[in-house]
């Protein structure tokens, strides 16, 4: 892994004085203002606002990730940057795996911004003004949780979308349809074949542990199950790794 | 199939004839029956030679000779189907991040972030390839001010520069660890004459302690930096040696360049006497003198200055202005040894002397040109 951290620094760096980054940003944190004002508008509900403002966490993922993954392997390729990094010692597992890094923690990065709505309401709504809780630590840590957890698989998808691909569009739309597919695909076909009990019973128990909302709705309720880690980073694995063989392949023919 | 039997006696053929491999301390590249195969096109074939530490060599062939893909082997971005290619005695495939330290790349059309600056990128390239940030530090601007880098330039965004910077940012990181081997794909494309002299003596100054392989189209640049030149046509090596040993073998014909004034046909008699298989042919007709400028070809190694000098002096009707004997350059060189290999390769015989025509003879008369109806 030689030159890991050098590529995260760079990669970090290099998302930092990119335009794509800076809308991503923008857009994510305007959407979950909104988000949150709807919430606050909806109050008193049921659910807390801080696990209604998580459960739209889809919204904002489906352009945010591939705005920031599109360009990190698709661009070098395109360039020609990707040959010249690989004729120094460092190997493709280092560069997938320092330009994951670096667009996770941009990721992270953005929904540590996006948590200051409702810390900065609970501050400045004074206590007991209100017959509901803005604050409550267990969903707000389950929802992050959630979020770091799967923004794992997300990420990587984008990363491997843009490993495919010498195109950023190309590569945009590519991590969309696998994230739009990942995330609500299993929620449209619970949708449109009605109630999930009436699936097939050896299909019930994979689709049941596939569903996105389900995992989310645990985490928030502070039910911390092994089984998601093992999803999600298996996942992230299996299309990392997969990136890596396209670096290895592609770049270097 | 047929790729796959192809490859697979290609292996055969060089694990049955390659000697068990002996370290030769005096020899920084050896690549040995390289073979590279892109699905039904060889891109190169058999290609084997030797680079002494220290030697800058000039690599050259028409477009889509391989070139390009044995600097890739060599650099251990691209696997060669079969064959052996050692850096410093280390086998590329075998240790390929032991290789990559000691060779340092700048690849065609030189691909470069165009967000970063260029002390930035620098940086960064610097510590990819195993300085720490200190040493990567020190050494940045070390190459920036070798690479007349160091003013205006470092700061300036990449993408701002003009096509000689970008060249020469380039050859910054080639040369950014002070590798042992620096491997150069057309680097004094694009460059100025100031520009390229820069480059030419950079690699003086380094003649001896780095090895150089240096890919170009431009010949002159070429014969003028390098210690020896190896041409390569449709993925063989059809000529190595230095230019000297190349200009003989390839051009073994002797040329004079002669400015004359008189009567020419006479002039061509006589000179003819000394051998009869002489090619005369005109480079340029009569001046506003009335000087004829004319250049002779001859295989006969006994013909000198002096003779020809002689022959003209016989005759006081004809009055000399400047006679000098005209090395083939590279280029003549360059286009004798591709042609001979595309002539075996047709099946030809090969033409036996290596003359490159460059006028039609000047007692030839050229075939009238039609005249295009409008």
């Amino acid at each position: 892994m030689r030159g890991f951290l050098t590529i995260l620094r760079h990669e970090i760096f290099v998302l930092l004085i990119s335009p794509a980054t800076f809308v991503a940003g923008f857009l994510f944190l305007l959407m979950m203002w909104l988000v949150y004002w709807q919430v606050l508008k909806a109050m008193p509900s049921k659910e807390l606002p801080v696990s209604l403002f998580f459960q739209l966490f889809w919204l904002p993922v489906l352009f945010m990730v591939p705005l920031l993954t599109m360009r990190s392997i698709a661009e070098e390729r395109r360039m020609g940057t990707l040959e010249s990094t690989l004729t120094t010692p460092t190997t493709p597992l280092a560069i997938v795996a320092g330009k994951f890094a670096g667009a996770y923690v941009v990721f992270l990065s953005f929904w540590v911004l996006a948590l200051g709505y409702p810390i900065l309401t609970s501050f400045q709504v004074p206590e007991g003004s209100a017959n509901f809780s803005f604050m409550e630590a267990s969903p707000l840590i389950g929802g992050l949780l959630f979020v770091a957890v799967s923004g794992t698989m997300y990420v990587a998808a984008g990363i491997f979308a843009s490993s495919l691909t010498r195109s950023q569009l190309v590569a945009a739309m590519l991590c969309f349809a696998i994230l739009f597919m990942v995330i609500l695909g299993e929620q449209i076909l619970f949708t449109y074949s009605g109630n999930p009990e009436t699936v097939p019973g050896r299909w019930q128990p994979i689709l049941d542990y596939l569903r996105t909302f389900r995992q989310l709705e645990d985490f928030s309720r502070g039910i911390v199950d092994s089984r998601p880690f093992v999803l999600y980073f298996s996942s992230a694995f299996v299309l990392l790794g997969i990136a890596v063989v396209v670096v290895e392949r592609k770049a270097t023919r | 199939m047929v790729n796959v039997e192809k490859r697979f006696a290609n292996w055969v053929r060089f694990i049955a004839l390659s000697p068990p491999r002996m370290i030769k301390p005096e020899i920084s590249i050896e690549a040995t029956n390289l073979t590279k195969v892109y699905g039904s096109l060889t891109a190169i074939e058999d290609v084997s030679f030797e680079i002494k530490r220290g030697e800058v060599l000039g690599f050259l062939g028409p477009n889509g000779a391989g070139k390009s893909t044995t600097m890739r082997i060599l650099c251990g971005l691209v696997r060669a189907t079969s064959g052996l290619a050692t850096i410093g005695g280390i086998s590329v495939v075998e240790y390929p991040e032991k290789v990559k330290r000691l060779v340092g790349y700048m690849p065609e059309n030189n691909p470069l972030p165009d967000e970063l600056r260029v002390v930035e990128y620098l940086r960064y390239r610097g510590q990819l390839k195993g300085l720490g940030p200190r040493e990567a530090h020190a050494r940045v601007e070390e190459v920036l001010e070798l690479c007349d880098l160091h003013r205006k330039a470092r700061r300036q965004i990449i993408g701002t520069l003009s096509k000689g910077f970008r060249q020469r940012v380039g050859i910054a990181d080639a040369l950014l660890t002070n590798p042992e081997v620096v491997i150069m794909d057309e680097p004094t494309i694009g460059l100025d004459p100031h520009q390229t002299k820069i480059i030419r003596d950079l690699i003086n100054n380094r003649r001896g302690g780095m090895t150089f392989v240096i890919s170009s189209h431009i010949l002159p640049e070429v014969e003028l930096c390098c210690d020896r030149i190896l041409i390569i046509n449709q993925g063989r090596i059809v000529a190595k040696g230095t230019s000297a040993s190349l200009r003989e073998e390839y051009i073994p014909a002797k040329a004079f360049r002669i400015k004359a004034k008189g009567e020419l046909e006479g002039l061509i008699g006589e000179l003819r006497s000394l051998d009869p298989e002489m090619e005369i042919s005109a480079l340029m007709e009569i001046d506003e003198d009335g000087f004829h400028e004319f250049s002779l070809k001859t295989l006969n190694p006994g013909i000198a200055g002096e003779q020809l000098l002689a022959v003209i002096q016989k005759n006081s009707s004809w009055v000399l202005r400047e006679i000098a004997e005209v090395e083939a350059s590279l280029e003549e060189i360059f286009l004798a040894a591709t042609k001979r290999s595309w002539e075996e390769t047709l099946g030809r015989k090969p033409k036996k002397i290596g003359i490159v025509q460059m006028e039609p003879p000047l007692n030839e008369p050229e075939p009238p040109k039609e005249s295009q109806s409008e």
